[in-house]
């Protein structure tokens, strides 16, 4: 049988149940009989019938799952209506209004309505409130978990002097782990390892470095005098290991050797759901596909994920650091642009606008704008500011060296041309609100209009302003879709460190890493989701910190 | 003479002071410059809005019309040109094959804004009678709240939820072969959630603008709090309860992230909503994820499709605002 169709003719009975029971109550008051009856009736006739019919239907149709749906149709509507013609008439007909019993009767049925009705109102409260619990249940399930690390050599199996040292690494000294290193990696990989983790050097210059004396490649930095004519391709594994040691102090030689020699990779991941509620099973499945891997309590926020670069193909060394700066960049711009302008069309169409046909347009088209989708803005500013402005949103006129116009100024001055209505709308009613009193009293010790404005209507309004801003700024801080429009990068190799520089943004990332194939992403996904929620609540807070204090020292 | 006569008359005597070299008095007065300097600049913040919608118009116009004007060379030499009677009378939308049919995306686009309204209208009203007509003023302060909070949530955090939470859910319940990972039912139940505040506020700011006297005068005659509210407060709300409905339409029709993360990346013209379907935004989204060049087929249609969502909504919202002005009881 069709599920499809069950849960539609499950479905339909409910809803018959619901309507029996709200309009059969009356019914049953007006004939002379308990509400509560008539309650009982509705609700299995609308219930019972539906069944039934249903039933009925895939008994003689078994293949067809469309009946079902009519059957319990039918079948419902019939059984509700053969109530409602069928119930005998036991009160007497010809009294015009109802008394005594009869009265009591029907206020009965009405108040069961009515507390039916207030049940089913409750009740949508309560879905919305149980939808916002499931939504955050959601992240934090998928943030929190259990992950299966898998490690190229067990930590206490690394070789010291040909034996397991069978210590964790935290408590190896730094010879030993000098020694480690010596004896556990292979010279070209040591080689390796100076070139990019001593030097950061480009790939490129690589094959230039690499023939070269260590005295000339290191120039400047700690080697042993010993080496300093020795090529760079030609150190043994313990010259190199000690020229590594070298620069580096115990905690980065731990974690060069954590991160390069153990590298552990995460192979699997639960939520915290099922990592909590059916963890044998998770051993077992674990112990069968990954023999060889540890399973760990992992969350997936941590301070490396907020201080870490990102990182497009492991989802468990990535960080969210280019993101988080990419959005704060982007949403400083907006304000920049769109806070004074906002607040200039707000008094503009407040105080000095005249109640004639261009300023009634410049109304209607700034709540037409509030209503535009955000994608369309996306489009606006994907044709303007990245296409046909691009030598200034480039930054090419001011001499940056951007390749095009897809940068954090782009990005900037499309989410400032969508949250500029709603900043004007909010201020316009902040500005609404300040009583007349206070400008009449200005003007009557002979202020000028602007100096009114200045000195006291805008200090006054300014509470609402810039709570309308933040609320404004906290919508565009998780636009998504202009952005994509605009042409925001998912992986960057350095933080955006200016208006022209390019760009990413968490809102960006999130989409990205949600829409990956592997499950590791989402994980890292619903990470990022948790630090977009936090800053956003943040944000909010402020602003209703920020009403709370200005507008209890203005009032008082 | 009442505040309004005499903040007029106070603003019109200041405008016309550059003019007027003579004040009541005899005071010798001064132009002021920097007066009208701030003043036109105020005026240009707020010409600044009508120069953003005329952008927007000629911008999504431009590039509509380039793509059934221009001629597309294919690899092999082919010259295709799209013309306009394309896009309602072909049921195909491939425009790198130069098949423009847009009924696929918009059939998706309206399916899923159906689902929404679904989930949202029944539980968006409910939520805003009990605020309004039920609940206690304490109780009220402690909801309103959670509500705001559900609808300051990112879309793209709704999409994750979308994919995955509904979408399993959905899978649970009807079987994994009927629905598909992508598929529209998901992203437009979620969708309903997402516009299930804006439901629910604006009705309820309708709600309760109607006049405390008018429920008196119900209860007074000895009709209960349900017959109050649907017989009386119902009615009387109506055109502000029709504008929110619209307007959440609009929103939902507009909605972009939770279609291209759950509804799925294929033009489908379908009525089963346990499919995946490209929605008009979907598409938009996703056809420029990479770096889309400029002045191709994929380019002009974007902003094609755009143009259409763009009158859509728009329209929609002028219909709302209509609905407020036509049906408005106003009560003094």
């Amino acid at each position: 049988m069709d599920r499809i169709a069950l849960f539609a003719a499950g479905f339909i009975s409910l809803a018959l149940a619901l309507n029996g029971s709200l309009t059969t109550p009356a019914l049953a008051a007006r004939k002379g009989y308990s509400a509560r009856l008539g309650l009982a009736l509705g609700l299995s006739a609308g219930l019972l019938g539906s069944v039934l019919g249903a039933v009925a239907s895939a008994a003689l149709w078994p293949d067809r799952s469309g009946l079902l749906v009519a059957g319990s149709l039918l079948g419902g509507l019939g059984a509700l209506a053969a109530v409602w013609s069928r119930l005998p008439d036991r009160a007497r007909r010809d009294a015009p209004l109802p008394e005594g019993e009869a009265l009591r009767r029907n206020i009965q049925a009405r108040h069961l309505r009515g507390t039916i009705a207030r049940t089913l109102y409750l009740g949508a409260i309560v879905i919305a409130l149980v939808a916002l619990a499931t939504l955050l249940w959601t992240i934090a399930n998928k943030s929190f978990g259990l992950v299966a690390v898998q490690y190229d050599v067990e930590p206490d199996a690394l070789l010291l002097n040909g034996e397991p040292t069978g210590r964790p690494l935290d408590e190896l000294s730094e010879h030993e782990l000098e020694q480690i290193l010596a004896q556990n990696v292979r010279e070209a990989l040591l080689r390796r390892f100076i070139l990019e983790s001593v030097l950061a050097a480009p790939q490129a210059d690589w094959p230039q470095l690499s023939p070269a004396p260590v005295a000339e490649a290191l120039a400047g930095r700690a080697y042993p005098e010993d080496l300093a004519d020795r090529p760079l391709n030609e150190l043994t594994s313990a010259e190199a290991a000690h020229l590594i040691n070298a620069n580096m102090d115990r905690d980065d030689l731990e974690e060069l050797i954590f991160e390069r020699v153990i590298n552990p990779t995460i192979v699997a991941s639960w939520p915290l759901w099922d990592a909590l509620m059916r963890r044998d099973e998770i051993n077992t499945r674990a112990a069968e596909s990954y023999p060889q891997a540890e399973l760990q309590w992992r969350s997936w926020i941590s301070r490396d994920f907020l201080s870490g670069a990102l990182d497009p193909r492991r989802a468990d060394v990535t960080g969210v650091r280019p993101a988080i700066i990419g959005s704060l960049l982007v949403i400083l711009i907006a304000i920049a642009f769109a806070f004074p302008v906002g607040v200039g069309a707000a008094l503009y169409l407040e105080e000095y606008a005249r109640d004639n046909t261009f300023n009634r347009i410049i109304q209607t088209n700034i709540s037409n704008l509030a209503g535009v989708p955000s994608i369309i803005y996306g489009m606006l500013g994907l044709a303007i500011f990245v296409r046909a402005l691009e030598p200034l949103t480039s930054g090419q006129a001011f001499g940056a060296s951007t390749a095009n116009g897809r940068t954090v100024l782009s990005a900037g001055l499309t989410l400032a041309l969508l949250i500029l209505p709603l900043i004007i709308i909010n201020a316009q009613e902040a500005v609404r609100a300040v009583p007349n009193s206070l400008r009449q009293a200005s003007y009557g010790l002979g202020a000028t209009q602007w100096q009114t404005i200045w000195h006291h209507v805008l200090p006054y309004a300014m509470p609402g302003i810039l709570t309308g801003t933040i609320l404004s700024v906290s919508r565009a801080f998780g636009e998504t879709a202009p952005l994509i429009l605009v042409g925001g990068a998912t992986y960057l190799t350095r933080d955006p460190d200016g208006p022209f520089s390019i760009f990413t943004a968490l809102p960006l990332i999130i989409f990205r890493w949600t829409t990956l194939p592997q499950d590791e992403f989402r994980n890292a996904a619903a990470a990022a989701i948790v630090v977009l929620l936090v800053l956003l609540l943040t944000m909010n807070s402020f602003a209703i910190i920020l009403r709370n204090r200005l507008s209890r020292r203005l009032i008082s | 003479m009442d505040n309004q006569a005499v903040i007029a008359e106070t603003k019109l005597w200041n405008q016309d002071t550059a003019r007027r070299r003579t004040a009541p008095g005899g005071f010798e007065r001064k132009p002021r410059r920097g007066e009208s300097v701030i003043q036109g600049f105020l005026f240009i913040c707020g010409a600044l809005t009508i120069f953003t919608t005329l952008a927007i118009v000629f911008v999504l116009g431009r590039e509509s019309l380039l793509l059934v004007t221009s001629k597309y060379v294919t690899e092999a030499g082919a010259v295709h040109t799209i013309s306009l009677f394309d896009f309602v009378n072909t049921t195909e939308w491939q425009p790198h094959r130069f098949k423009v049919g847009i009924a696929p995306l918009v059939s998706a686009t309206l399916m899923s804004s159906a689902i929404a309204m679904l989930v949202a209208l029944p539980l968006g009203l409910g939520a805003a009678i009990f605020l309004s007509e039920y609940a206690s003023p304490r109780v009220r302060s402690i909801l309103k709240p959670i509500l705001e909070v559900l609808a300051g949530v990112p879309t793209v955090v709704y999409g994750f939820f979308a994919l995955q939470f509904m979408t399993p859910l959905l899978q649970s319940l009807f079987g994994r072969s009927t629905v598909e990972i992508f598929n529209v039912a998901s992203a437009g139940a979620v969708m309903g959630i997402m516009i299930l505040p804006l439901v629910a506020s604006m009705s309820e700011d309708a709600l309760s603008a109607v006049p405390r006297s008018l429920r008196e005068a119900a209860f007074g005659l000895g009709s209960t709090r349900l017959e109050t509210t649907t017989r009386v407060v119902l009615p009387a709300a109506l055109s502000g309860i029709a504008a929110a409905v619209i307007i959440a339409i609009s929103r939902a029709i507009g909605e972009t992230m939770i279609m291209a993360i759950a509804a799925g990346a294929r033009p489908n013209l379908t009525a089963n909503p346990f499919e995946s379907a490209w929605t008009m935004t979907g598409y938009i989204a996703s056809i420029s994820g990479g770096d889309l060049a400029y002045d191709t087929l994929d380019y002009n249609s974007i902003f094609m499709v755009g143009l259409l969502l763009f009158l859509m909504t728009l329209g929609l919202n002028i219909l709302s605002r209509a609905f407020v002005a036509r049906f408005r009881e106003v009560y003094d």
